[in-house]
C-alpha cells in the first residue's frame, strides 16, 4: 500500500500547488522556449530576451497600469511537452497571451491549443508557414522559410551574379529542406540553373561524396541552408575540393562557432538573417548594448526575435486597452511597430512583412552586406 | 468475471477522473498529463512484454509507435480533411468509429512490420538483437523523413484531435488486460520459459521462434496503438518524436517499474510523467511565492537524480518482479 500512499501524496501536492496563482495587480504573460534539450542555446537566448523586454516595460510603468509578469515554461524542443506546457499556461496559470515558441514543430503542437482557448500566441522564430495557418490567434515575429530561400536565390543571382548553383542540404530537417526547395524554385525562375541538388542525412560530418559531385558541375555559388556546425564543415570540405566561389546560407549560420569551426574556409560566405548587430538604427544599437551589458554576449537572431515578439505582444495589449483574447488579437493584427528586426506589419496570414539582411563573413567577422526587401 | 477487483479499481479510477474533470477540479492541464501517462502505460506495458516477459531486448519501440501514428494519422486526416472519402460515405460512419478503426489499423500495421522484422532478427540474442531493433527504429525515422506525402521532416500536421480520456483509458485498460491474460495463458508461460532459459525451453518442446515473434508482434501492435493515440492527442506526428532517445525513455519506464512487472510499468508511467510536472510546479512555486530564482532547466537535473537514486536503492525497479494483488489471476484450487 506504500505505493498508493505515495501517489496520493503527490496528487495532494499537485492540487495544493494548483491553488497558488498570481495577484490581480499583474498581467501574466506566458513565455515558452526550449531551455533544455538539443535546442537549449536557442531557448536560453529567447528566455533572456523575454525577460529583458518585460523588465524594460515594467521600468516604464508596465502595461495598462499593471506590472507584467513572465510565466516561463520549458518545452524541451518536444511537441508532446509543448502541448503540455501550452495547456498548463492557459488552463492552470491563466495567462492572457503566450509568446513562444522557438521550434516550428513545437509551435504547431501549441497553436491549436491557443486557438481553441482564444489566447493570442506569437512565435518568435517558428519559420514553418503552417504555424500561423492554424488560426487567427496565431502570429509570428520572423519571416518564413519561403521568404528566406527566395531572398537567398535573389541575392545569389542578382548581387553575386552567379548563374549556376549547387545546393546541399540536410534532408532530415524541415528548416534546411524548406529553404533549399524555395531557393531552387526562385533561382530557376530568375533564369539560373541549379546544376546539382543534393541531400545528406542528419548528423553527417563527411560531405565529400556530395561535394565532389557538386564541384564537378562547376557551380558559381553553393547554397548550404543548414545549421552552423554542418555549414562550417561543408565550407571546409568544399574548399579542400577546390571550390573557390561564394557559399550562401540562411539564419542557421548565425553563431560565433561558425568561424571557430570553419576558420578561413567561411571567408567569401554570405547568409540571410533577421537582423545585423551592425545595423545603425538606434533601436538596434540600444538593444545590442543593453543585452551585452546584462548577459555578457552579443545577442544572436533568436534573442533579437524573442525581444521583438515580446515587444509586439505587449504593444498590442497596450493598444487593446483590455486583456481579453479577442481584443489583443485585433490589436496584434493592426500592429505597425519598429522593432530590432525591422518595421513590423502583419499580412493576411499573420506573418510579418519585413526585410531580411544579408551578412558577409570577412576576416572572421560578421559584416552587414545589404538589406533585401520582400 | 476474471478480474473482479481489477475491473472495479479501473472503473473507480475512470469515474473519479471523469467526475473531477466535470466539476472542474482537474483542468485541461491535468487531463493532458493523465492522458500522456496512460499512453506511456500502453508503451511501457507492451515493451515489458518483449523485454521483461519474453526476455528479448528491443531498443526500437518508438519505431512501432511511429508506424501507428503515421498510419492512423494519415487515415483520419484523409477521411476528415479531404472531400473524396466524404463522397465514398466513409466520414458518415461517425467520427468515433472511424477514429478507433484507424487506431487499430495503425496497431495492425505496426504488428505486421514487427512480424517482418522479428522473423529474421529474433534468431539473434542479447546485444545483437538490441542493435537490430535500434537500427530498425532509425530506419523507420529515416523513411518517414523522406516521404513528402506524409510531411517528411516537417511532420504530419493537422491530425484531428480525437484522443480523449475515455478512448485512451479504454485502450490502456485493454492493453493491460490482454497482456496480463496472455502472460497467464500457455503462450505466456512459453514466453516466460524462453526468458528463463531459451535452450531448456527449446528442449522442452517450446517453439521458441514462434513465441518470440508472437511476443514481439504483440508488443509492436500496442506500441502502434499508443503512437496513434499520441498523434491524435497533440494533432501532429513528427519524426523526431519517435527517435532512439524516446525509445530509451520507455525502456527507463520498464526498468524503473521493474522488469516483468506490469504493475511496475503502470506505476512508473504515471509516476515519472507526473514527476516532471510536479517538479515544474515546485520550481514555479519557488520562483513565484518563495522568491528563490531557480531556472526551469533544473527540473531535468532533479528528474535524473531521482532516477539514479531509484536505480541505486531499488535496482530491481519499484515493483521488482511482483504484481499488485488485483492484477493476479485467482488460482483454481483443486
Amino acid at each position: 500500500m506504500k505505493v498508493y500512499a505515495k501517489i496520493a501524496a503527490i496528487g495532494a501536492m499537485v492540487l495544493g500547488l494548483a491553488a497558488c496563482s498570481s495577484g490581480p495587480k499583474e498581467i501574466l504573460i506566458g513565455g515558452v522556449g526550449p531551455v533544455t534539450g538539443a535546442a537549449a542555446t536557442f531557448g536560453v537566448s529567447t528566455k533572456n530576451a523575454y525577460e529583458m523586454a518585460i523588465a524594460e516595460w515594467n521600468a516604464k510603468g508596465g502595461v495598462l497600469g499593471k506590472q507584467i509578469k513572465l510565466d516561463f515554461a520549458d518545452d524541451k524542443g518536444d511537441p508532446t511537452e509543448g502541448a503540455t506546457v501550452y495547456t498548463k499556461l492557459i488552463q492552470q496559470d491563466k495567462v492572457v497571451a503566450i509568446v513562444g515558441t522557438v521550434m516550428s514543430k513545437v509551435s504547431l503542437a501549441g497553436a491549436p491549443i491557443c486557438q481553441a482557448a482564444g489566447i493570442p500566441m506569437i512565435s518568435p522564430t517558428s519559420t514553418n508557414p503552417k504555424v500561423t495557418q492554424v488560426g487567427d490567434y496565431i502570429f509570428r515575429a520572423c519571416f518564413i522559410d519561403p521568404f528566406q530561400g527566395t531572398v537567398g536565390a535573389q541575392f545569389s543571382y542578382n548581387t553575386l551574379n552567379a548563374k549556376k548553383a549547387g545546393v546541399l542540404f540536410d534532408n532530415g530537417n524541415d528548416y534546411d529542406k524548406g529553404l533549399a526547395e524555395y531557393f531552387q524554385a526562385e533561382y530557376t525562375k530568375l533564369g539560373g540553373t541549379v546544376v546539382d541538388y543534393e541531400g545528406y542525412s542528419t548528423g553527417a560530418t563527411d560531405f565529400k561524396a556530395q561535394l565532389t559531385k557538386i564541384v564537378a558541375q562547376k557551380p558559381d555559388v553553393l547554397y548550404s541552408p543548414n545549421y552552423y556546425q554542418d555549414d562550417a564543415l561543408i565550407a571546409k570540405q568544399a574548399r579542400e575540393l577546390g571550390f573557390k566561389g561564394p557559399i550562401v546560407g540562411g539564419d542557421g549560420w548565425d553563431s560565433p562557432d561558425l568561424v571557430k569551426i570553419g576558420g578561413s574556409a567561411v571567408e567569401n560566405c554570405y547568409f540571410t538573417n533577421h537582423y545585423s548587430k551592425d545595423d545603425t538604427r538606434p533601436i538596434v544599437q540600444d538593444f545590442v548594448k543593453k543585452y551585452q551589458a546584462k548577459y555578457g554576449e552579443v545577442p544572436d537572431a533568436l534573442a533579437a526575435l524573442g525581444y521583438d515578439a515580446m515587444n509586439i505582444m505587449l504593444d498590442a495589449i497596450k493598444r487593446a486597452g483590455k486583456t481579453d483574447g479577442a481584443s489583443i488579437r485585433d490589436a496584434l493584427k493592426a500592429t505597425d511597430l519598429a522593432v530590432v528586426s525591422g518595421q513590423v506589419k502583419f499580412d493576411a496570414n499573420r506573418d510579418p512583412i519585413k526585410s531580411a539582411v544579408v551578412i558577409a563573413i570577412q576576416n572572421g567577422q560578421q559584416v552587414y552586406k545589404t538589406t533585401v526587401n520582400p | 468475471m476474471k478480474y473482479p477487483k481489477f475491473l472495479v479499481a479501473a472503473a473507480v479510477f475512470y469515474a473519479a477522473i471523469m467526475l473531477l474533470s466535470l466539476v472542474g477540479v482537474l483542468n485541461g492541464y491535468f487531463m493532458i498529463i493523465i492522458n500522456r501517462s496512460l499512453i506511456f502505460v500502453i508503451l511501457a506495458v507492451s515493451l515489458n512484454l518483449i523485454n521483461g516477459i519474453t526476455g528479448q531486448f528491443s531498443l526500437g519501440h518508438m519505431g512501432f509507435a511511429a508506424i501507428g501514428a503515421y498510419v492512423s494519422g494519415t487515415i483520419t486526416t484523409l477521411i476528415f480533411k479531404l472531400p473524396l472519402p466524404h463522397a465514398l460515405g466513409l466520414a458518415e460512419m461517425g467520427a468515433e468509429t472511424v477514429f478507433i478503426l484507424a487506431i487499430v489499423a495503425g496497431g495492425a500495421a505496426a504488428a505486421f512490420i514487427g512480424f517482418l522484422i522479428g522473423f529474421p532478427s529474433l534468431r539473434l540474442k542479447g546485444d545483437y538483437l538490441a542493435i537490430v531493433t535500434l537500427g530498425f527504429g532509425e530506419i523507420i525515422r529515416t523513411i518517414v523523413n523522406n516521404i513528402d506525402y506524409i510531411g517528411g521532416p516537417r511532420g504530419l500536421l493537422g491530425i484531428p484531435m480525437f484522443s480523449n480520456f475515455t478512448v485512451i483509458f479504454a485502450f490502456a485498460f485493454l492493453t493491460v488486460v490482454i497482456i496480463r491474460n496472455t502472460i497467464e495463458s500457455s503462450h505466456g508461460r512459453a514466453m516466460l520459459a524462453i526468458r528463463e532459459n531459451e535452450l531448456a525451453a527449446d528442449l522442452s518442446g517450446v517453439d521458441t521462434t514462434r513465441y518470440k515473434v508472437t511476443g514481439f508482434a504483440m508488443g509492436a501492435f500496442f506500441a502502434g496503438i499508443a503512437g496513434g493515440l499520441l498523434a491524435h492527442l497533440i494533432s501532429l506526428a513528427h519524426p523526431t518524436q519517435f527517435g532512439f532517445l524516446q525509445s530509451a525513455m520507455i525502456l527507463i519506464l520498464v526498468y524503473a517499474g521493474g522488469m516483468g512487472s506490469l504493475t511496475g510499468s503502470v506505476i512508473a508511467a504515471f509516476l515519472l510523467t507526473f514527476l516532471t510536472e510536479v517538479l515544474r510546479l515546485v520550481i514555479d512555486w519557488l520562483n513565484g511565492t518563495v522568491g528563490i530564482p531557480i531556472g526551469t532547466e533544473w527540473t531535468m537535473v532533479v528528474y535524473a537524480l531521482i532516477l539514479i537514486l531509484v536505480m541505486l536503492f531499488k535496482p530491481e525497479g519499484l515493483m521488482g518482479g511482483r504484481e499488485a494483488k488485483i492484477l493476479i489471476l485467482p488460482r483454481k484450487t483443486k
